[in-house]
């Protein structure tokens, strides 16, 4: 059995009162790519924060990369994230600086390399990304397509052992989508990383997982491969591949307080 | 009435919130400046540079022209309360003791706060709501070390020089307006000026600006990193910087006077 780059025991979470995720586990493999599926306000975002260690967890634990977030050391953590790519669902380039500044900005942040080594580096990282030649331009001048593509050279210019990605396919085109997909799929193979999407994409989510992760309403549904999704006879999992709606049974008494009540705030 | 005490007591609670993540971000940057290439996360020389040239050269100009208004301003007025008693020639020692102990840091204060204070907070700001900070941190990099400490220690190089410059500015426009009517030459009346002012007396401007300096880049990462509310929010926060910013300069002003200037 190969080693899990990241375990996450019954994590609970809170966002002010509001209780987000409920008991979740994970376990990701090394080399794996893995889905994290679920429709909106299901915790999948949130699952992703914790994993890189941005928010305090109620309760749970939390294992990256071999080390506890719960028991990490503040520096350590520095040290851990920048094992660790991510790339935002809106991209989070930096605005005031060119794509090519951008992609190199965690070198010339963490490095020694001379600046011509810089250069060379993410420049190979933007023809990864099939971006070559994009680098004098800036943010604002992209597509939503080139942001998240950009977003993603930026993510692995280090070479990371992870790589988080936060809705990749959100707002795009069906080919721009694909095209990252396949992306996705050639960091894998190209430099062996293990890759976490987030993503409410159907389509894009059974082309490149090896194992899906369905999250429902801060809960762990079901975790199996492609396959084992596809034929689930649970209800919610077939309600999200078949797109139909939700139908929440209505509780009379909740129904009314939460029209009538002043300053009532969902728990 | 319950409402207002109640509106009172989130206020109060917001600002002691506010202080106390300032005081926080303080003790930051102190850490970071002298731990930061330990834990490779060092501070740029260059960001530095780039933050003294946009904070105190490219406000050179600015804050030259305003200087000698300003000193043209206190002789019209000086010449005119002190001719009451025929003191006139005093004139030109209290333009050059409320020029460099008053004056110039409260006008710099002033004009740096709505230059760069405003752009810090706006600056911070837009980068919390576009996630960039976010970006920063996942990214290994700390921001306070990134976005703080350089404005910091560019305020703080910056503006004692740009205080000297605004001394030498407001004399000089004082001097311009007086000398006709104290019957001097210029260079009598800017070397008299010179002989007549004490290291006290700039000292007390200089610290006073390094203060200032410090007031400004707080309160404007404060209200940046607290931005709620898109792009609206980061236009409140760069007001509520400017505004807060100034308060505090007047106020801290006033504390300082009154200890750098205790009678002996």
């Amino acid at each position: 059995m190969k080693e899990h780059l990241i375990k996450v025991d019954e994590l609970v979470t809170h966002y002010g009162d509001r209780k987000i995720l409920d008991g979740v586990n994970l376990a990701v493999e090394e080399g794996e790519i893995r889905v994290i599926m679920g429709g909106s306000g299901s915790g999948k975002s949130t699952l992703l924060w914790h994993i890189m260690g941005l928010y305090q967890a109620t309760s749970g634990s939390i294992n990256v990369l071999g080390k506890d977030l719960n028991k990490i050391k503040f520096h350590e953590k520095h040290e851990l994230l920048r094992k660790i790519g991510v790339s935002f669902q809106n991209g989070a380039l930096f605005s005031s600086m060119t794509v090519g500044e951008n992609v190199a900005f965690p070198l010339t942040e963490h490095t020694e390399l001379d600046e011509n080594t810089i250069r060379i580096i993410s420049r190979m990282k933007l023809e990864v990304v099939n971006l070559g030649g994009f680098q004098k331009l800036m943010p604002s001048q992209l597509s939503g397509g080139m942001i998240k593509r950009a977003a993603l050279a930026r993510a692995i210019v280090m070479d990371p052992k992870l790589l988080f990605f936060d809705e990749p396919s959100a707002g795009l085109d069906p080919v721009v989508a694909s095209e990252i997909d396949e992306l996705i799929l050639n960091l894998r193979d190209a430099m062996g990383m293990t890759i976490v999407v987030v993503t409410h994409e159907l389509d894009s989510a059974f082309k490149i997982a090896d194992k899906i992760t369905v999250l429902d309403q801060g809960k762990n549904l079901l975790t199996g491969t492609v396959e084992e999704v596809k034929n689930s006879d649970i209800k919610r999992v077939q309600d999200l591949l078949e797109r139909r709606a939700r139908h929440d049974t209505i509780e009379p008494e909740e129904y009314l307080k939460r029209l009538t009540q002043e300053n009532y705030t969902i728990s | 009435m319950k409402q207002l005490i109640e509106n009172l007591g989130a206020a109060i609670v917001l600002v002691v919130e506010r202080l106390g993540f300032a005081i926080r971000l303080l003790l930051d940057s102190i850490y970071w400046l002298f731990l930061g290439r330990k834990f490779k996360q060092k501070l740029r020389f260059s960001q530095v540079a780039e933050q003294v040239r946009v904070i105190g050269f490219d406000a050179l100009p600015i804050v030259m022209a305003l200087a000698f208004v300003v000193g043209v301003m206190l002789s019209i007025q000086l010449l005119y309360a002190f001719s009451d008693f025929g003191a006139e020639s005093q004139v030109l020692l209290a333009i050059a003791k409320s020029v460099t102990r008053e004056f110039s840091p409260l006008i710099i204060g002033i004009i740096v706060a709505g230059r760069s204070g405003a752009a810090l907070a706006a600056k911070i700001g837009s980068q919390v709501v576009s996630q960039e900070i976010d970006a920063l941190r996942v990214m290994g990099v700390v921001p306070v070390r990134y976005l703080v400490l350089p404005p910091l220690l560019g305020l703080i190089i910056s503006m004692p020089i740009l205080i000297l410059v605004a001394d030498a500015m407001a004399i000089l426009g004082g001097a311009v307006f007086s000398i006709e009517s104290l019957d001097m030459s210029l260079i009598a009346y800017l070397k008299e000026s010179f002989d007549i002012l004490e290291v006290n007396d700039i000292n007390q401007g200089l610290i006073k600006s390094v203060v200032f300096g410090i007031i400004i880049a707080l309160v404007g990462a404060t209200t940046g990193f607290n931005v709620t509310g898109g792009a609206e929010g980061v236009g409140r926060a760069t007001t509520s910087a400017v505004v807060a910013s100034i308060a505090a300069i007047v106020v801290a002003d006033m504390i300082f006077s009154y200890f750098l200037t205790k009678t002996v």
